[in-house]
C-alpha cells in the first residue's frame, strides 16, 4: 500500500469518531439553539434577558475573582517552591498538585468538609468565637471551591515557567543595585507575564464552565452551567439550554484560543 | 564520466541518472532548478556546496524520499524509477542524524533491512557479523544506541545501509555531526570502505576537503544548480567560476590587464600562458592559489610587494602581500622563512598555476 | 535576616495553601473509617462504612473501570495512527484537524453532553447503555492521547526514523509496527495514564449522559453527597482516592521521562 493510502487509513478511525460524536452533535446543538420560539434571538437572550444577564455576570465575576486570586497565590507559592529546596519539598509539591484529578463534585465535598455544617472551620470558630461559621453553601464557599480546583493547575504551569527563567537577568539586576522586591517587580513578573496570561486564561475558562462544584454545593448563587442544567432537565427548555451552551462554549473557546496564542498547552477544562 | 580504476575496477551497483530534476516545495521555496546528473556504476560522486544549494534535495530525489517536479526523471541502469517508492529502490542511506532505531540494539539495527527482505536468522547473523568486522565495531553488537559514541553510531549507520547490498549508497553529510579530529580519522576509514565495496555512491557534504578525499567526481552546487562537475584535480586547478574557485580552497582572485602576452598588475607583470583566451587590453579575472606563489627576494622579481600581515599556522605561514594587486595577495610560505610586516618581497608564480576565470564570474 | 523572614513568610504561606488543599482530603479519608464523624476519632475506627459503600455502589466502581479501560482502548486505536498521520503531514489541514480534536476540551462538558443527547437521545438502546458514556469519554480524552503521542514523535524525530526504515525496504505498516510505535511507547504510556485518570474522574459530561442503570463512580459520589451520611460519603471518596492516587503517582514519575527517552528505566 502506498504511503499516502496508509496515511489516509490512519485518519479513518479518527474521522469516524470525531464526526459521529462531536462534529455532528455540535452542529445539531447550534441548530437546536436557534429552533426555539425565539429563534436566533435565543442566542442574544443571554445578554438581553435580565435574569440571564445576572447569571452571566455572576459567572464572569466569580471566574475573574478566582483567576486573580489563583494567580497571586500560585505565583507566591510557585516562585518559592521552584527557587528553594528543602527536605519535604517533593511532598509539598505533591500535596499542592494532587487535587488536579478531582472532579468538581469531590471539590464540592472538600469544601463541605471544611466549611459545612459539620465542617472543620465551623468547629474552629465555635471554639474560638463561640459561634459556628458555616459558609460552604454561600458565595464564599463557591469561591473557595473554585480556588480549590484552580490552584493545582495554575501552580504547575507557573512552576514550569519559573524553571525556564533566565537567572542571569536577575543577577544583572542585582549587580545594578535592585533589592529583592525590585527584582521581582521589574524582572521576574514581566518575564512571567506570558505564563500568567496562558494559565490565567485556562483558569478563567475552566471556572466559567465548571459544573460539578456548583452542583454539589447547591448554592442559590446561579452560575451559567447550573442555569443550563436546570433549563434542560427541570424546565425542558431545550432550545434555550442549547443556545446558552453554545454561547458558553464560544466564550470558553475564545479565551482558550487566546491562551494558546501565548504558547501554553492547555490542561483540561474540568471541574 | 570514467570510473576511476582501483582495485575494484569492475564496480558494483547501478548507474544512476537524474534527468531534469527540479524541486519546488509546497511553501514556494525552489530548492533545485532543473539539474541533470549521470553517475557511472561503481563510482563515488560527491555533491558539494554550501547549505541551501540543493545537494540534499537532489540526494533525496535520487533516494525516492522526494518526487522531482514534473518532467524530472530518475533512472537506475536506464530503468525509470521515478515513481518507485524508496522502500523498493534497494538503496542504502546514511542520514545526517544516522536515524538508528532506539528500540533495537546494534545487531538488530544492522540486520533490519535483511529481516524485511525475509533473510532467515542464521544468514542474517552471519551477514551482520561480516559488517561488524568490516566497520570495526566488534563487541558492540548488543549495545543499545544511546550507549554509543558519535563515531560508533556513524559506523553502525553505515553497516546497516550496506548490509542489504544496495544498488546505490547514499550518504547525507555522514561526518558533519562529529568533531573535527574524529571526522578526519573516520574520513580515511570511510574512504577505504567505499573503495573496498565499490558500490555506486553519492555523497553529500559542504566540506571541501572531504569531497576531495572521497570523490571520483565532484559536483559543485550552488543555489539549486550545478556550478561545475569534474575530478578533484579539475575542480581545484581549473575552477569554472569564481564561486567554485573560492569554495574549494583558498584563492586569490584578482583583476589584471592582459597586454602583449603578459598579465599586468600594479606590482609587476606575469607571463601568461594560453590557458585563457585573452584578447586586447580588457581587464581579466585570474585565480592563483596561495600555495602556487613563492616568496623570493625583491630584486629582480617580476612581481613586488610589501608584507602586510603574517600568520604562523604551524606547518606553514600565511602572508598577506600588498601592493601587488588591488587587494592583498595571500601567499603560503614555508614556516621557517623569516618574514615580518613591512618587508619588501618578490613573488614568483608558475604561469601554469594562473587560471583565467570566465568573464563575469560570480 | 530579611531574607530569612521572607523565606519564612513564603514557606508559611505555601504551607497554608497546601493545608487548604490537603486537610479536607485527609479529613474525608479519616471520616470514611471513623465510626462517628461528629464525635471524631475517639469514637473508633471501622470499616463498616467502606463495606456499606461496596454494597451500595460496587456496580459504579466496576462500571467506571470498564468505561475507563474501553475509553483507553478507543483512544489508542483512534489516537496513535491519527497522531502519526498528523505528525507526518504537518500541513495546514492537519493543524485544522488538531484544532477540531482539541475543541472538546474548550467546550464545557455540559454543552458536549447536551449535544450528544440531542443527537442520539432517540436511539434508546444506545442512549441507555454504558456505550453512550463511552462515546462522550472517548471524544473528551482523545486530544490528550494524540497530543502526548505527537510530543513523543517530535522528541524522537520520528520522521527520520521512518525514512530510515523505509530506506531499508520496510513498507508503511511494517515501519509503524517495528519502529514508530515501540519508540513512541513512553508518550503512549503517558497518554494512557492521562486518559484513564480523566475517565475515572469525569463528571460534567457523565452526569448528563447517565441513567440510573449506567452510573459511574463520580455520579455515585454526587448521589452520596446529597443523600448519604457523611461517613458513607467519605468512605466512598476514600475508595475514589485509592483508585486515583497510584495513577497520579505514575503520571508524575512519567513526566520526568517524557522528552528524554534515554532516562527511562530498563
Amino acid at each position: 500500500m502506498s504511503k499516502r493510502a496508509f496515511v489516509g487509513l490512519c485518519f479513518l478511525p479518527l474521522a469516524v469518531l470525531v464526526a459521529a460524536f462531536f462534529v455532528l452533535p455540535m452542529v445539531r446543538l447550534v441548530l437546536v439553539g436557534a429552533s426555539g420560539q425565539d429563534g436566533l434571538r435565543a442566542y442574544a437572550a443571554i445578554l438581553l434577558d435580565p435574569r440571564y444577564r445576572a447569571t452571566l455576570f455572576n459567572t464572569v465575576a466569580l471566574a475573574a475573582a478566582t483567576t486573580a486570586a489563583t494567580l497571586i497565590i500560585a505565583t507566591i507559592s510557585g516562585l518559592f517552591l521552584q527557587r528553594h529546596r528543602f527536605p519535604g519539598h517533593a511532598l509539598l509539591v505533591a500535596m499542592l498538585t494532587f487535587p488536579l484529578a478531582f472532579p468538581g463534585v469531590v471539590v464540592g465535598f472538600m469544601i463541605i468538609l471544611l466549611a459545612g455544617r459539620q465542617g472543620l472551620l465551623g468547629d474552629l470558630t465555635l471554639h474560638l468565637f463561640g459561634s459556628k461559621r458555616v459558609f460552604a453553601y454561600s458565595l464564599q464557599g463557591l469561591f473557595l471551591g473554585y480556588l480549590y480546583f484552580s490552584i493545582p493547575r495554575v501552580i504547575l504551569t507557573i512552576m514550569a515557567a519559573v524553571e525556564k527563567l533566565d537567572p542571569s537577568l536577575e543577577e544583572v539586576a542585582r549587580t545594578l543595585g535592585a533589592g529583592p522586591w525590585r527584582v521581582v517587580r521589574d524582572v521576574i513578573l514581566p518575564a512571567l507575564t506570558p505564563a500568567f496570561i496562558a494559565s490565567g486564561a485556562i483558569a478563567f475558562a475552566t471556572a466559567m464552565g465548571a459544573f460539578g462544584t456548583a452542583f454539589t454545593l447547591a448554592t442559590d448563587v446561579d452560575v451559567l452551567p447550573m442555569l443550563i442544567y436546570t433549563e434542560f432537565t427541570l424546565s425542558a427548555n431545550i432550545a434555550l439550554a442549547a443556545a446558552l451552551s453554545v454561547g458558553l462554549g464560544l466564550v470558553t473557546w475564545a479565551i482558550l484560543a487566546l491562551a494558546r496564542s501565548y504558547g501554553g498547552t492547555s490542561i483540561a477544562a474540568a471541574g | 564520466m570514467i570510473a576511476r580504476s582501483s582495485g575494484n575496477a569492475d564496480g558494483h551497483g547501478v548507474a544512476v541518472s537524474a534527468e531534469n530534476c527540479a524541486k519546488t516545495f509546497a511553501d514556494g521555496t525552489q530548492a533545485l532548478g532543473s539539474v541533470t546528473l549521470d553517475v557511472e556504476r561503481g563510482e563515488t560522486v560527491v555533491l558539494l556546496g554550501p547549505s541551501g544549494c540543493g545537494k540534499t534535495t537532489l540526494l533525496r530525489i535520487i533516494a525516492g524520499l522526494e518526487h522531482p517536479d514534473a518532467g524530472g526523471r530518475v533512472l537506475f541502469n536506464k530503468t525509470d524509477v521515478t515513481r518507485v517508492p524508496i522502500e523498493r529502490r534497494n538503496v542504502g542511506m546514511v542520514f545526517q542524524s544516522y536515524a538508528l532505531f532506539p528500540n533495537m540494539n546494534v545487531a538488530e539495527n544492522i540486520g533490519y533491512g535483511l529481516k524485511i527482505r525475509g533473510v532467515n536468522g542464521a544468514e542474517r547473523g552471519a551477514r551482520v557479523a561480516e559488517l561488524v568486522a568490516l566497520t570495526g565495531i566488534e563487541g558492540l553488537e548488543h549495545r543499545r544506541i544511546d550507549q554509543l559514541s558519535g563515531g560508533q553510531r556513524q559506523r553502525v549507520a553505515l553497516a546497516r545501509a550496506v548490509a542489504v547490498r544496495p544498488s546505490v549508497l547514499l550518504l547525507d553529510e555522514p561526518l558533519t555531526a562529529l568533531d573535527a579530529a574524529l571526522r578526519e580519522r573516520l574520513r580515511g576509514e570511510l574512504n577505504r570502505l567505499l573503495r573496498t565495496l565499490g558500490i555506486t555512491t553519492i555523497y553529500v557534504t559542504h566540506d571541501q576537503s572531504e569531497a576531495m578525499a572521497l570523490g571520483d567526481h565532484i559536483v559543485v552546487m550552488r543555489k539549486g544548480a550545478i556550478a561545475q562537475i569534474g575530478t578533484p584535480r579539475d575542480i581545484y586547478f581549473a575552477p569554472a567560476s569564481r564561486f567554485v574557485a573560492e569554495f574549494v580552497g583558498a584563492a586569490n582572485i584578482v583583476e589584471a590587464e592582459y597586454r602583449d602576452g603578459s598579465l599586468v598588475f600594479p606590482g609587476g607583470k606575469l607571463a601568461a600562458t594560453a590557458a585563457g583566451d585573452g584578447k586586447g587590453k580588457e581587464p581579466v579575472v585570474v585565480m592563483i592559489r596561495p600555495e602556487s606563489i613563492k616568496i623570493v627576494p625583491a630584486d629582480g622579481a617580476a612581481l613586488c610587494g610589501q608584507v602586510e600581515a603574517v600568520s604562523f599556522v604551524g606547518d606553514r605561514q600565511r602572508a598577506a602581500i600588498g601592493g601587488v594587486a588591488a587587494k592583498a595577495i595571500m601567499v603560503d610560505a614555508p614556516n621557517s622563512l623569516p618574514l615580518k610586516t613591512g618587508d619588501r618581497v618578490g613573488l614568483a608564480v608558475d604561469p601554469g598555476a594562473v587560471r583565467l576565470l570566465p568573464g563575469d564570474s560570480q | 535576616m530579611r531574607d530569612r523572614l521572607i523565606f519564612a513568610a513564603q514557606f508559611a504561606f505555601t504551607l497554608l495553601v497546601a493545608a487548604f488543599l490537603i486537610v479536607p482530603a485527609v479529613l474525608s479519608m479519616l471520616a470514611g473509617v471513623t465510626l462517628n464523624y461528629f464525635r471524631g476519632i475517639q469514637s473508633g475506627l471501622t470499616l463498616q462504612w467502606v463495606v456499606q459503600v461496596w454494597e451500595l455502589y460496587s456496580e459504579t466502581i466496576f462500571r467506571s473501570f470498564l468505561i475507563a479501560i474501553t475509553t483507553l482502548a478507543v483512544t489508542l486505536i483512534v489516537g496513535i495512527p491519527a497522531a502519526y498521520a498528523l505528525h507526518l503531514r504537518s500541513d495546514r489541514l492537519s493543524r485544522a484537524i488538531e484544532e477540531v480534536i482539541t475543541l472538546p476540551l474548550a467546550i464545557p462538558g455540559l454543552a458536549l453532553a447536551l449535544a450528544l443527547l440531542l443527537s442520539y437521545g432517540g436511539f434508546s438502546d444506545f442512549r441507555r447503555s454504558w456505550l453512550f458514556i463511552l462515546a462522550g469519554h472517548s471524544v473528551f480524552t482523545l486530544p490528550f492521547m494524540v497530543r502526548s503521542v505527537m510530543a513523543m514523535f517530535g522528541a524522537i524525530d520520528v520522521k527520520t526514523l521512518d525514512e530510515g526504515a523505509a530506506s531499508l525496504g520496510a513498507p508503511p505498516w511494517r515501519r509503524f509496527r517495528d519502529v514508530i510505535v515501540p519508540n513512541a511507547a513512553p508518550g503512549i504510556l503517558a497518554g494512557s495514564l492521562m486518559v484513564v485518570t480523566l475517565s475515572l474522574g469525569e463528571f460534567n459530561l457523565t452526569w448528563m449522559l447517565h441513567t440510573p442503570l449506567t452510573k459511574t463512580l463520580p455520579v455515585g459520589l454526587a448521589d452520596s453527597y446529597a443523600s448519604m451520611r457523611l461517613e458513607v460519603a467519605s468512605a466512598y471518596t476514600l475508595v475514589f482516592f485509592v483508585m486515583i492516587i497510584p495513577l497520579l503517582v505514575a503520571m508524575q514519575t512519567f513526566a520526568r521521562y517524557r522528552g528524554n527517552p534515554a532516562a527511562l528505566p530498563r
